[in-house]
């Protein structure tokens, strides 16, 4: 008990301190959309990794619920809701639209498993994106619906005008939901979820009917996706139909996958790095999406578990003591390698979106120079190409070189994790 | 009459379009049990690269190589990539193509730009094929239809009456004792992917200057190639090409006609209400509900028939 309490303990105070170690006002807008990207890809591994349902559709709950929350907003702000409805409980209401969208839409997707799913759920999110443009009355076209979150009397003094008011809503609906999705994977239906995705037909034959399991998982999935929504139009304070497009749901699988799909944290993990790539990386580059997508690749074909299986092996192999002194070295040394090509792949990168894009700007004439970790490279100079080549072929060849003895003294190391893990277990059961 | 009969023509022509995208995609659904969510980025690629290549030797090579260069395109994608990830499963394949899907917008976009490219039909296809009544068909529309229907007829063919027809039909039904009886089933494979890639590319090289030529088109037609697919039944071409026609005669009757829910009321002598929840939906016209016409086949199908029109299994 006294374990497993203590990773949220340790989630809670992370939420509580990450806006007094970054204060200023763009992080805080930064760990806000977090927070709600975080709900969002963790609702979204109740379906993937959980249910093996890989759908393409997830941001239409989202979506949705967002904009239940800002019609929402607006009839509190305008008065014309018979009762007090506090800016703090909107979420829920995100929720619950999101949820009766999952009843109706999540009928007519679940009838199907496997790849047909997917196929649907891309059907289904062209659908709801094409239907949003059609009532611009309800979806407010292509502009959106604009709301106010600052409406009504301020509960004990919160009136969410502030962002760390809002970050720490954010955050609070983030650790309330994340511990009933936690909690639901040890629910009965959850524990069936996991046979449906293993096998359908055996946990057909004990008797539970693996479409409504699948629809069930569904429904409870898209509530924590409305109230990701309805926490985004609270952050935002408008809503367009981008929310419910085809886009943003790609975004939510990309993100998810990065993280990690078959560890609870990994949608954590993968909800905070697909938000500094959005957020951080498109600031400083054009090319985020190239890097995005090719990081993505990358990860599928490399280490189809995400980045929570790397952190999960480390800590594996640190808690068995097994990293000893050879494997720390080659670690390095292929952390360095791998640093060597990055650097080349973005240089090349970069000087291409240059030579290509950036060339609009300027027609071609005096085209400015790509700017580095504080360097200038011009992108004609023979010799900046050269580097990159040079950067390139050097990582390929010491991570080709250190291929062999890595296998070796990584194999050994999980010999040795295998061994203490097992000893671990005789030792603690009686 | 006149109207019917041209945008019947209009129509069949969209059709047969859609039926070159996802014959490829069929094809590639049933060697691999996974779609390929790349599809319609290697029928962007074709219209792409036609253009390229019509700029420096004109249109008709490029009819030819397109399909060729992004079909070998597709077959090295097959090989260094699906082949490498099939082993981990099927969500990782079907993961990669997605990622892949998006890696060619940006790089479509990075050697051609982001606004549309001025890929046009040629002067030799532009000009009036025949005059019904008093509309002009053009002649590019009646060579969409020829290459169409050659490309249908060809692979039927090859897949019916020929020794490698039979060795992709098996390869496909029962890769296993295909490789028992000395089949490479893993060139096999290549090959299809390969092959699929080329039809889309045929397609987009046909399409790409019939509509418009930008990174956007592939996105515009990915998920309706799927539509077709999922309803004509898994696996299954004679339904993908019924329900390609199907789309593509709804679509265009569709976005040509102008009557409304309402104004069905009027014509039997009920008032609309004009204002309430359901006005907006009333006031919709055909014309404007057309693009959501697909997806609500898909739904409609999925209700009464979740196996698809032809289809044989459940997914």
């Amino acid at each position: 008990m006294k374990r497993s309490l203590l990773p949220w303990l340790c989630f809670a105070l992370a939420l509580l301190a990450a806006p007094l170690v970054f204060p200023q006002s763009g992080s805080l807008s930064l760990l806000s959309q977090m927070g709600t990207m975080v709900l969002l890809c963790l609702s979204y591994n109740m379906l993937l990794g959980e249910g093996g349902m890989l759908s393409f559709g997830h941001a239409v709950y989202s979506g949705l619920g967002a904009f239940g929350a800002i019609h929402l907003m607006n009839r509190i702000g305008d008065g014309s809701l018979p009762f007090a409805f506090p800016i703090t409980l909107v979420p829920l209401a995100g929720g619950v639209v999101g949820a009766l969208c999952g009843v109706a839409f999540g009928y007519l997707t679940t009838r199907r498993a496997g790849t047909t799913f997917s196929m649907i759920t891309l059907g289904l999110v062209e659908l709801v994106s094409a239907c949003a443009l059609m009532f611009p009355e309800l979806f407010g076209g292509e502009g959106g619906i604009s709301g106010n979150r600052v409406v009504g009397e301020p509960v004990l003094g919160i009136s969410y005008g502030p962002q760390l008011q809002v970050y720490y809503l954010i955050a609070a609906w983030l650790l309330v939901c994340a511990i009933a999705i936690h909690a639901i994977r040890h629910t009965p239906l959850g524990r069936i979820l996991n046979a449906v995705r293993d096998n359908p037909e055996r946990a057909a034959f004990i008797g539970y009917d693996p479409q409504r399991v699948r629809y069930l998982a569904l429904i409870l999935s898209a509530f924590f996706a409305g109230v990701s929504g309805g926490l985004s139009a609270i952050n935002f304070e408008i809503v367009s139909a981008e929310y419910v497009g085809a886009l943003r749901s790609g975004a939510i699988l990309l993100f998810t996958f990065i993280g990690g799909a078959a560890y609870f944290y990994g949608p954590i993990i993968g909800g905070v790095v697909g938000v500094l790539f959005a957020s951080l990386l498109s600031a400083y580059t054009q090319a985020w999406q190239f890097y995005l997508g090719a990081f993505f690749i990358l990860i599928v074909m490399c280490l189809p578990g995400g980045l929570a299986k790397l952190v999960d092996d480390l800590a594996r192999v640190l808690r068995a003591r097994a990293m000893d002194a050879g494997l720390a070295r080659l670690l390095a040394g292929r952390a360095a390698a791998g640093t060597l090509l990055l650097g080349g792949v973005v240089l090349a990168t970069e000087m291409a979106y240059q030579l290509s894009l950036g060339s609009l700007a300027d027609s071609g004439e005096g085209m400015a120079p790509v700017r580095l970790f504080g360097l200038d490279f011009d992108v004609h100079s023979v010799a900046a190409w050269g580097l990159s080549a040079a950067l390139c072929a050097a990582g390929v060849a010491a991570i080709a070189r250190w291929r062999a003895p890595w296998s070796a003294a990584w194999s050994r190391a999980w010999k040795r994790v295998e061994a203490a893990e097992q000893a671990g277990r005789e030792s603690g059961a009686p | 009459m006149e109207f019917a009969l041209i945008t019947f023509l209009n129509g069949l022509g969209y059709g047969f379009l859609l039926f070159m995208l996802s014959s490829g995609l069929t094809l590639i659904y049933s060697m691999m049990g996974v779609p390929n969510f790349a599809h319609a980025s290697f029928y962007m690629l074709g219209a792409y690269v036609a253009y390229s290549i019509a700029g420096v030797l004109g249109f008709w090579p490029a009819l030819l190589i397109a399909p060729v260069v992004v079909g070998v395109a597709g077959a090295l994608v097959e090989h260094y990539g699906l082949r490498i990830v099939h082993r981990y499963g099927h969500v990782p394949e079907l993961l990669f193509t997605f990622g892949l899907s998006y890696l060619v917008v940006e790089l479509v976009q990075l050697v051609w730009g982001r606004s549309p490219v001025p890929y046009r039909i040629p002067p030799s296809l532009d000009g009036t094929l025949f005059t019904l009544y008093s509309t002009a068909f053009p002649v590019y529309r009646g060579f969409m239809l020829l290459v169409a229907t050659s490309m249908l007829a060809a692979i039927w063919l090859l897949l019916r009456h020929t020794r490698i027809g039979l060795t992709i039909q098996a390869a496909l039904t029962h890769p296993q004792m295909a490789e028992a009886l000395g089949h490479n089933v893993p060139r096999v494979f290549m090959l299809v992917f390969g092959g699929g890639c080329a039809l889309a590319a045929l397609a987009g090289v046909i399409g790409g200057n019939a509509f418009v030529t930008e990174p956007g088109m592939a996105a515009s037609v990915g998920s309706i190639i799927f539509v077709v697919v999922v309803v004509g039944g898994l696996g299954s071409l004679a339904g993908a090409f019924i329900t390609s026609i199907l789309i593509g005669l709804m679509q265009t009757f569709a976005v040509a006609l102008d009557y409304s829910a309402a104004g069905l009321l009027a014509a039997l002598g009920i008032a609309a209400p004009a204002a309430g929840p359901l006005a907006p939906v009333l006031r919709l016209t055909l014309a404007q509900v057309a693009p959501v016409l697909p997806y609500l086949l898909l739904v409609a199908m999925l209700i009464v028939r979740p196996k698809g029109l032809m289809g044989k299994r459940e997914g």
